[in-house]
């Protein structure tokens, strides 16, 4: 497992993403309120680009008649299949024992602690004096 | 694409490379018109101001629109919009790009949702049907040599429908003879045994999507309240179609006929096989032009598509399932690029050797439709 720069922290909104490839692998993060979450760009069920999907709420029912929808963006809708996924872990609603899509730890860290390594820089300079999404793969 | 939702920063992705050793044939692909103004320039003038001012009428209340919304736009996977407009199945570049270069598909049949077999108005609905096929050759077989049309017909006029057959007899562009499978009466009856007399002699396999729209709800049981429920149900709708086939007799009449049952799965076969085979042997009296189990005609003239494919939690009664129908039967299917479509390298999740994989992949296909 190595450490990957990713993004300037400013980069990615509220509600955004961004898709970057590390170590050939396709990976999407996820800002979700200021927290930040990274998920693999396949679908476990037939393979699709899954962080290009929509970012949709979950909808939930106590009895029929009644329903709720809660957590909103915080899902995420395969573009293919409709399979929904909780993008704080990866799990599948609908079999969340079986399916799951692989999730990776993000954090954020300041510049200055950044340059000393043994960080990886994708595709840009680091400056002491911002803060960067950090990606473990 | 564009995700929908909020600001967001999307890095181009390269494309994935194909991992498909193998050679596929596609039975069911979706073109689509960016409009339905593409056809006007096959249709006479005189249709032109007709659509204006009167427009198409179709037995039930939407004529631009399904009975039941979809789960997406479209009825199509979200990532199949065309970067330079139109609909998803508009733009064939886009198509070749997405669908046939990385899945290395030899030969992809096409089948158009749309039709003029359901226009009231017949003669409209014979210049509708002609027209699609002038644009079929013209805009997709003629560009791309991998694609396969199917000849639209005018079902509810067959001499309407064999004179459109004949049109296109022996064009190697047209592989098959396609009719709404929504039909005025249920397409097993005799009043459909014209254009099925023309398709055997020709060699043609009729295709049948479900499409259309007769005024009667997708299922017997009514109309059902919600899309989980249609998706299911037109496939029950395909059953009872293939029934109406198989019990009318079009096989006794027809023996050379193929038919190719599209996008309603396989699994369902054996059981409505084994339950109609016991109902015959109680009641062969009733229908004594079948001279064989209807069992027979479901393994001998009919094939089955194999999207959307069923996943149980053992995959591997899939493959009972094809013991009993056949291997022969079963032709691959994305249904690209609609939003279940099946991705070739993930569908079908249970163990075949290669020469299985072969046949379901390509060579089934091959043989009910006579490629080389």
């Amino acid at each position: 497992m190595a450490r990957h720069i990713v993004a300037a922290a400013g980069e990615i909104l509220p509600g955004g993403r961004k898709l970057v490839t590390i170590r050939g692998r396709e990976i999407g993060i996820f800002n979700l309120g200021g927290e930040y979450f990274a998920l693999l760009n396949r679908c476990p069920h037939q393979g699709a680009e899954l962080c290009k999907g929509t970012l949709i709420g979950l909808a939930t029912s106590r009895e029929p008649g009644h329903f709720e929808l809660t957590r909103r963006g915080e899902m995420l809708k395969c573009p293919w299949h409709g399979w929904e996924y909780d993008i704080r872990t990866g799990q599948s609603w609908c079999d969340p024992n079986d399916t799951k899509v692989r999730a990776y730890p993000v954090t954020v860290e300041h510049g200055e602690t950044l340059v000393k390594g043994p960080f990886v820089a994708e595709t840009f300079q680091v400056a002491v004096e911002q803060d960067y999404i950090v990606v473990e793969v | 694409m564009t995700p929908e939702d909020g600001r967001t920063v999307v890095a181009e992705a390269p494309a994935s490379a194909s991992r498909s050793k193998l050679k596929l044939i596609d039975c069911d692909v979706h073109h689509a018109l960016r409009s339905s103004k593409d056809l006007l320039p096959y249709m006479a003038s005189r249709w032109h101001g007709h659509l204006e001012d009167f427009g198409r009428r179709r037995p039930v209340p939407f004529t631009a629109a399904s009975p039941y919304p979809k789960t997406a736009p479209a009825l199509s996977r979200t990532d199949s919009w065309p970067r330079n407009g139109g609909p998803p199945g508009s733009d064939l570049a886009f198509m070749q790009e997405q669908l046939l270069d990385p899945y290395n598909i030899e030969y992809a049949m096409l089948h158009l949702l749309m039709s003029g077999m359901d226009e009231r108005n017949q003669d409209l609905g014979n210049a509708i049907c002609s027209a699609i096929n002038d644009w079929q050759y013209e805009h997709w077989t003629q560009k791309d040599k991998r694609l396969k049309a199917a000849i639209v017909v005018p079902g509810e006029d067959p001499p309407a429908a064999v004179r459109e057959i004949e049109r296109w007899a022996g064009n190697p562009d047209f592989a098959q003879v396609s009719l709404v499978t929504h039909a005025i009466e249920p397409l097993g009856r005799r009043r459909y045994w014209p254009i099925y007399e023309a398709a055997a002699a020709l060699g043609l396999p009729i295709g049948l999507h479900s499409s259309g729209n007769n005024g009667h709800a997708v299922t017997s049981a009514g109309w059902c309240s919600y899309y989980v429920e249609e998706q299911h149900n037109v496939a029950l709708s395909q059953q009872n179609l293939a029934i109406s086939l198989v019990c009318e007799g079009v096989f006794e009449r027809f023996p050379a006929l193929k038919a190719v049952v599209i996008e309603a799965g396989f699994v369902w076969v054996p059981s409505v096989a084994w339950r109609l085979d016991q109902h015959w042997a109680r009641m062969r009296g009733e229908v004594p032009h079948l001279s064989k189990k209807p069992s027979e005609y479901f393994r001998q003239n009919i094939w089955y598509t194999s999207q959307p494919s069923d996943e149980p939690e053992k995959p591997e009664y899939l493959r009972q399932s094809l013991d009993w129908l056949g291997w022969d039967r079963l032709l691959f299917a994305t249904d690209y690029p609609h939003w279940d479509m099946d991705n070739p390298e993930q569908a079908l999740k249970f163990r075949m050797s290669e020469a299985e994989q072969r046949q379901v992949f390509a060579e089934n296909a091959r043989a009910v439709y006579g490629f080389a």
